[in-house]
């Protein structure tokens, strides 16, 4: 399990879904593990009820139909499939209309869904998913991707309440992958994936959905710019190392030049 | 549950993991895919199939095994799986792919080496680019071979020779590698008096501290130049003169040109690159996702239902999908 986990830090990210299936077929026995330990791209599905796109992962699947949160019913349908209790679908279809919109200030489009389902321990866990295709054909609103995907996932684990205060855990996941591509400079791709936690004590009195809002959009902030100044800035010093600019030169050559 | 696979599935997968090994970390994935695969004689067929294939897309430069000098691994030089040309020192190594390591070393034959008149070209090129490699790479290597036409020994037919130039960084210990490959292919036109000169430039690095992210960027471009002297216009009947003599220019000379014009390129290729890491926070990578949302302030989720109505509002224009 070790080895496949290294494996995957490895491999090119733009090849995780292969490399997973890959993984499965060599480590049968492992397979929960790998499904639990290894993110792959979002997949999507259309609500034939009201003609809305919803995201797939393991958090709304039963068997092998998957829940939609706008109408609540399987697809494809399911007899006797899970669903959460009154309260909880109550506070999931409002966490999707206020996550649509936080979706939508941060993402000018892209498509949400969240899930939420009782765990065994008196509390409920919640799963907040945004896929956007950031590609010129897709939702970028600049233009400049060529192909441009954002898969993030994040579970947050709500503990019972006590005393007013409840223990939110946190984990979010991001995945990408952009690429630019012209003539004058070829085909340019960053691809990624990481992973962080955050855990905190928090009282309710303004609601559940407030506090995890608020450590949703922390955490994914943070992976944001992470990715933006650690893990790309990494790999530009990288090419920087390789090849130094010629900065230096240039300036020297003017000089040279005119004696 | 999956059934069980048969060897050849093993393998191919192996094979999939070993040729998709980031610069400089095919030794890593080895381990690793040999660990999970727990079948060493698939292991030992994957690892003797991909290594080779591993080793000459990545241009790896590997020790002499005097320690004289280094030798690249390309397709170019290959002379059987095993054995490799080093031009420079008219040497074939023969190379332990897995391992990464030179064996031994022998003189090449004559029939291994270009002839004498396409060598002063090789030579030349080669004695620029090392030039050109130790002022533009820190740790970077080059050769140049001969592709095609390798036995014309006077002017009057084509030939063609290859630059191939690789620089590679490992440092595992910070969790990132990289390398920064190209390959020049300079096509000799006796015909038209021209050389013709196309590149494929690729840079790969990998940083893999709690997480994993990859740039991969590939760029290809050509250019040209004539082979005979340029005599400006203001000249013009001393030109003509010359013209008629028709003056080739020297290998020593063509050189000098071939590298300017693969410096230009690799420069401007290099400022595109970044050109592009520049334009990312603002343009690019804004295009997945912003940084602030398009209200510049954090999201009010302590105020949610003022979006009662925004939502309504939503709704109607579809926004909201």
């Amino acid at each position: 399990m070790e080895a496949a986990m290294g494996l995957m830090r490895r491999i090119p990210p733009k090849l995780t879904e292969t490399a997973l299936s890959a993984l499965l077929s060599l480590l049968p026995d492992h397979s929960s593990d790998l499904l639990s330990q290894v993110d792959q791209p979002l997949q999507v599905l259309c609500d034939v009820e009201c003609g809305k796109e919803f995201i797939l992962c393991e958090y709304n699947r039963d068997a092998d139909s998957y829940r939609s949160p706008w109408s609540n019913k399987y697809h494809p349908p399911l007899e006797d499939g899970l669903h959460p209790s009154a309260d909880l679908r109550k506070l999931e279809i409002e966490a999707n209309d206020v996550f649509a919109i936080y979706r939508d200030q941060y993402y000018e489009g892209g498509i949400s869904s969240v899930y939420m389902w009782e765990d065994e321990n008196e509390g409920f866990v919640g799963c907040f998913l945004i896929k956007k295709d950031g590609s010129k054909s897709g939702h970028g609103r600049r233009g400049n991707l060529q192909e441009g995907a954002w898969d993030a996932i994040h579970v947050i684990e709500v503990g019972p309440e006590e005393e007013g205060i409840a223990h939110y855990c946190l984990t979010s996941t991001v995945m990408l992958s952009m690429t630019t591509k012209d003539e004058s400079s070829g085909t340019f791709n960053l691809s990624g994936s990481i992973r962080r936690q955050m855990s905190m004590d928090l009282s309710v009195a303004e609601g559940h959905l407030c506090n995890m809002g608020r450590m949703i959009e922390e955490l994914e902030g943070k992976l944001r710019n992470s990715l933006d100044q650690v893990y790309f800035g990494k790999t530009k010093e990288m090419v920087c190392t390789l090849r130094p600019p010629s900065e230096l030169l240039q300036m020297r050559l003017p000089d040279s030049r005119d004696v | 549950m999956a059934e069980e696979l048969t060897d050849k599935q093993k393998i191919e997968i192996a094979k999939w993991f070993l040729i998709n090994s980031p610069p400089g970390e095919i030794k890593f994935v080895a381990k690793d895919i040999r660990s999970v695969l727990k079948d060493d004689n698939a292991y030992e067929t994957a690892a003797s199939e991909s290594f080779p294939l591993y080793n000459k897309s990545h241009l790896i430069c590997l020790q002499l095994p005097d320690r004289s000098g280094d030798v690249l691994v390309t397709s170019f030089s290959e002379i059987d799986q095993n054995e490799y040309l080093d031009p420079r020192t008219a040497q074939v190594v023969k190379v332990d792919h897995v391992k990464q390591v030179c064996t031994e070393m022998r003189p090449a034959n004559d029939e291994e080496l270009p002839s004498a008149y396409i060598e002063e070209y090789r030579c030349a090129l080669d004695a620029e680019s090392i030039k050109y490699i130790s002022e533009a790479y820190p740790k970077g290597f080059s050769s140049v071979y001969c592709v095609s036409g390798k036995d014309v020994e006077e002017p009057g037919s084509d030939f063609e020779l290859v630059i191939v130039i690789s620089a590679a960084r490992h440092s595992p210990q910070n969790f990132c590698n990289g390398s920064w490959r190209s390959i020049w292919n300079i096509e000799f036109k006796d015909d038209l008096q021209m050389v013709e000169v196309s590149g494929r430039m690729q840079v790969g690095a990998h940083y893999f501290e709690e997480g994993n992210v990859q740039l991969d960027a590939k760029h290809e471009c050509k250019d040209s130049t004539i082979l005979q002297v340029t005599i400006r216009d203001n000249m013009s009947w001393l030109s003509s003169q010359l013209a008629s003599l028709s003056p080739q220019l020297s290998p020593d000379d063509c050189a000098i040109s071939l590298i300017n014009i693969i410096r230009h390129h690799e420069t401007e290729y290099l400022a595109s690159l970044q050109a592009s890491y520049s334009n990312l926070p603002d343009t690019t990578f804004k295009d997945l996702r912003r940084k602030l949302p398009v209200t510049r302030t954090l999201f009010p989720w302590h105020n949610t239902m003022q979006f009662s109505l925004t939502r309504d509002i939503t709704r109607e224009l579809g926004i909201g999908k």
